[in-house]
């Protein structure tokens, strides 16, 4: 069978791959002075990348399928794909003055973060094992190297090769589970799983194939216990990749783990084999990621167990729906997926926001500690104003973003409306309660307590960064207001 | 378009744009922010003057200047506000309360100054107090609820005493605690109520399903979430102690919208959700109530016997008054919530005005330690004797507006509901009985201990000021509308009586009691 190429579904990453080639040659040909331009050719790439979408979402509701279903470009796909193009873009926003400034490869950072990018896009159309696979290595590979960017700190050359070895570590196993699910059902694509699930049902042998696979990507979103090695990494990685792993990294894993869950393992009778694991991995990674935060004095360190926790709510829905599912009913997958979608669309925007100002800061302070922040309201009002904004907004207080997003993944857990899925929401909602606190703590050092530095001027923001930071907050801000705006994104992604 | 569709709308968002334009303008022009703050918040106070004037008062019961539009199709949440009996005194008490706020703030900005940020926040505030009084959708009534938080959270942070950063965190982790659980509350209604259009979180559907459907267990979970979201904020005891820290600590202005208005949203919230949506757990639930509420009343009147600091004093009534509130709600009758919903006007404008007070003698003492005061009326009699004014309103003085709201809460717990107990209330009644003479114990000995005898050694040749023009202008209209309530309390009940009726009616109905 000749496999049939719909150019125009493939459009977006072949876009992004052209990009990829056109950086690393202009790194190569283009004068030293000139490899600044590098940085605007990636970004003009992953705007460019940006129109096919637009043109496909047109066309709603067609779902293009090709490689015999191994690749799917349908709403939900170019929703996330766009997601991930524009947190690329706020990326090398945040990117340009800090690599222009620092004694880093110019063109090779770019031409590292665009490939990772590819990854995450070919992730979204990814519904077979063996895509998912090459998608997540394409996602991991290059960050490998991107975490210990500052070759000359010891720090970051531990944060790559923690996360390196941890990397690989789960890939491994990630890659047995997926063996053995295609020892069991004969097929490596999704569809066919599922089918074969629903019809033949389930055996002890595919338990363990299923928990090895969630393992592996448990790994990847950090969720507890395989979350040890996201302080590390955050804290020693140059902080715009640390938002890059962070937000976009991140949602690859958890990309992989919703078309893994909801379009190959979400049967009945399989359900029970998961949900437990993931009620537990959620409920875990709520309390200790927001325990282990409470303990930070640099904000860097708190945001990457902040990360934690929050990866522990996305994960709440996915419980939800298994233990709904296990039950034979099947609507709560829709909620599930729709808030899985959202949570991660609006933690994007409010993490990234969190980032951009962290190191807007650090550019005067050279530092993340949370004793730098006291009485940045004083110095520099606009910082302070936007970084009360992101983190509200990532405690989930409205009007801010974040509400949305934890609303959403309460109400999947409701509509599940067993005793397990309320307990689970109960959890989630002490301890977004408990998040409050740390979240408060770095408000009440900008606002309630008094300057220790010297210079009392401004932060002075490059254009780039104000841009990135205009941006987020604008986006924070809408979704907190009018959500529908932006739900609909969520809606769409679960139609198809 | 009609002005009836706009007319709420405008009530919550001119405050928001106020917000928005005094956070434009520069630092520097104090004056032109403070113009713009005032004219905001006369704009939102007119907007409510013409809703009362408006307001067809023989349909209390029914909600007037009603929209509802599409907001949030996803989550099936839609932009539904209106008033009614019962939310209209609370709405203008809060668009009131905070026209009086900006103009005692006028020279009167605590530490660290900035009138910009404090009267942006104030105005923030207004959106989320005015907003939840009208909110009819429950997605939206947790919206404006939450707002409030944040501009109460920097107040107390930032322009509060030496303790601030204590007590505004306790404040904030209290009542979101609180009100996550809430939220969870208000999910389980949406997708286990049975309603005639399905799952819904339009507050008017669910009052009238009043929780069909649901199975003993979860009306019991739900009331519980709903319990624990509003009991904080009003506060009850055992959930009272964030309230006197954040009251000794918040500025002034801080500490009287917090009595005012923000503990009338969980009393709110009772009558408009908790009691209605699953009547039949609140009233398993009422005798605890009641009894969590006389335990407020004695707890709170012997907590005042042991302050020394007058505002901490001030804040400890608080607690026992909104026992009052919370034993009229308890009885589930007509009779009692009208006391309770007047009992809140009442506290709103007595204590609120007993904090301006507490904030004037700062200005001028520098202290409110109570040992180290006196003399009050020798050397600012006006001050003396409005002081003494509003401690005869609080201590329920027949003939002032506290009375009103004290007194047939009282009166309320000898005949509650028939499905309660009886012999249980009537105790209630002995003890909240008791808990009047305390408070007329407590408020006295303030009383005695700032305005009466001489002057303290330190504070002899202190130069006092007294009442001042602003202080005039922003006590005056509290001042009169307490000793109006007091003389004619028909003036609120007439309004409240209708849309009480209405949904203690309701809830009599889904019980099969009968009211007294």
């Amino acid at each position: 069978m000749n496999p049939v190429f719909d150019w125009h579904a493939l459009a977006p990453d072949v876009v992004l791959a052209a990009t990829i080639v056109v950086v690393l040659v202009a790194d190569l040909v283009l004068p030293e002075r000139a490899v600044w331009q590098t940085s605007r050719i990636a970004s003009l790439g992953v705007l460019a990348s940006l129109v096919p979408i637009v043109t496909l979402a047109d066309h709603a509701n067609d779902v293009r399928t090709m490689f015999s279903g191994a690749y799917v470009v349908d709403n939900y796909a170019l929703a996330l794909k766009a997601f991930f193009l524009v947190a690329t873009y706020v990326t090398i926003l945040l990117s340009v003055d800090y690599i222009e400034e620092g004694d880093y490869y110019k063109g090779e950072f770019y031409f590292l973060l665009l490939t990772s990018v590819l990854g995450m896009s070919i992730m979204t159309s990814a519904r077979d094992l063996i895509t998912i696979f090459v998608a997540l290595e394409t996602i991991s590979i290059p960050t490998f190297i991107l975490a210990a960017y500052r070759k000359h700190d010891r720090v970051s050359n531990e944060a790559g090769v923690k996360y390196y070895i941890i990397g690989v570590l789960s890939s491994a196993l990630m890659l047995y589970g997926m063996s053995l699910i295609f020892g069991v059902t004969g097929s490596t694509l999704l569809s066919d799983i599922r089918a074969h699930l629903e019809t033949v049902g389930t055996e002890p042998l595919l338990a363990v194939a299923i928990f090895l696979s969630i393992v592996g990507f448990a790994f990847k979103v950090s969720a507890v216990p395989f979350h040890f090695w996201a302080p590390d990494t955050y804290e020693g990685a140059p902080t715009p990749v640390t938002a890059f792993l962070s937000v976009a990294s991140k949602a690859g894993g958890f990309v992989a783990l919703l078309n893994i869950v909801f379009f190959g393992f979400a049967t009945e009778a399989a359900s029970d084999l998961w949900w437990g694991a993931l009620w537990a991995l959620a409920a875990l990674s709520m309390t200790l990621g927001n325990l282990a935060a409470l303990r930070q004095t640099n904000l860097v360190r708190m945001l990457a167990y902040s990360s934690v926790a929050q990866g522990g709510f996305m994960l709440v829905p996915f419980a939800a729906a298994g233990i709904a599912g296990a039950r034979g009913d099947a609507s709560v997958a829709g909620t599930s997926f729709e808030a899985v979608v959202i949570y991660l669309l609006v933690y994007g925007a409010m993490n990234l926001g969190a980032f951009a100002v962290v190191i807007a800061v650090a550019r005067r302070t050279r530092s993340a500690e949370i004793s730098t922040y006291r009485g940045l309201f004083a110095t520099s009002p606009a910082l302070a104003l936007t970084m009360t904004a992101f983190m509200a907004s990532l405690a989930g207080i409205p009007p801010l973003a974040g509400w949305f997003a934890k609303f959403v993944m309460f109400r999947s857990a409701l509509e599940a409306g067993t005793g397990w899925a309320v307990s689970l929401a109960v959890v989630a909602a002490v301890n977004s309660v408990i998040a409050f606190f740390y979240y408060a703590g770095v408000i009440r050092a900008m606002w309630f307590q008094p300057s220790e530095g010297e210079d009392r001027t401004p932060i002075r923001v490059p254009p780039a960064l104000s841009g990135a930071i205009a941006l987020t907050t604008a986006v924070t801000l809408v979704i907190g207001v009018y959500p529908q705006l932006f739900a609909r994104v969520g809606e769409l992604a679960v139609g198809s | 378009m009609e002005w009836s569709e706009w007319a709420l709308s405008l009530a919550v968002f001119i405050p928001a744009v106020g917000a928005v334009v005094t956070m434009l303008i520069p630092r520097a022009q104090e004056e032109l922010i403070k113009w713009v703050a005032l004219l905001t918040t006369l704009g939102a106070l007119g907007v409510v003057v013409a809703i009362l004037v408006d307001f067809d008062y023989d349909r209390g019961g029914e909600l007037q200047f009603a929209v509802d539009n599409r907001w949030i199709d996803v989550i099936n949440s839609r932009y539904h506000v209106a008033v009614d009996g019962i939310s209209l005194p609370l709405l203008a008490l809060s668009a009131f309360i905070t026209v009086l706020c900006v103009i005692y703030s006028w020279n009167h900005f605590p530490e660290p100054h900035n009138p910009k940020a404090f009267l942006t926040l104030m105005l923030v505030l207004e959106v989320g107090m005015n907003g939840t009084f009208v909110a009819q959708d429950l997605i939206l009534f947790f919206i404006f609820f939450e707002i409030v938080l944040l501009p109460m959270f920097f107040m107390i942070g930032v322009w509060g005493g030496p303790n601030r950063e204590y007590a505004s965190i306790k404040f904030f982790l209290f009542t979101l605690f609180g009100s996550a659980l809430m939220l969870l509350g208000f999910l389980a209604l949406y997708f286990k109520v049975d309603t005639p259009v399905g799952n819904s979180f339009d507050m008017v559907v669910l009052g009238e399903a009043a929780g069909a459907g649901l199975s003993n267990t979860t009306a019991q979970l739900i009331f519980a979430a709903l319990f624990l979201g509003f009991a904080i904020k009003v506060p009850m005891f055992p959930f009272h102690t964030w309230l006197p820290d954040a009251h000794t600590e918040a500025p002034t202005v801080g500490s009287v919208l917090l009595a005012a208005i923000l503990l009338k949203l969980g009393t709110y919230g009772f009558v408009r959700i908790a009691l209605p949506m699953v009547p039949e757990a609140a009233e398993d639930w009422a005798p605890w109530i009641g009894l969590l509420a006389v335990i407020g009343i004695i707890y709170g009147a012997l907590g005042c016997l042991a302050q020394r600091d007058m505002k901490r004093l001030i804040a400890f009534s608080s607690v026992a008054h909104m026992g009052f509130v919370m034993l009229g709600i308890s009885t589930m009758t007509d009779f009692g919530i009208n006391a309770a919903i007047f009992g809140m006007v009442a506290h709103g404008l007595i204590t609120g005005m007993l904090f301006f007070i507490a904030g004037s003698v700062q200005h001028n003492f520098h202290t409110r330690e109570m040992s180290r005061l006196g003399g009050l009326l020798q050397q600012a009699p006006k001050m003396g004797w409005i002081l003494g004014f509003c401690a005869m309103a609080s201590l329920g003085l027949p003939g002032l507006a506290g009375f009103w709201g004290e007194f047939p809460a009282i009166l309320s717990a000898f005949q509650p509901l028939s499905t309660l107990p009886e012999e249980t209330f009537r105790t209630y009644m002995v003890i909240a009985a008791i808990g009047t003479v305390l408070a007329a114990g407590y408020l006295l000995w303030m009383l005695a201990k700032v305005a009466f005898g001489t002057p303290k050694p330190e504070f002899e040749h202190a130069h006092v000021h007294d009442v001042n023009a602003f202080e005039w202008a922003s006590w005056l209209p509290i001042l009169v509308l307490i000793v109006a309530l007091g003389v004619y309390p028909n003036l609120l009940f007439k309004v409240t009586d209708d849309a009480v009726t209405r949904t203690t009616d309701g809830i009599a109905e889904v019980l099969g009691a009968e009211q007294p």
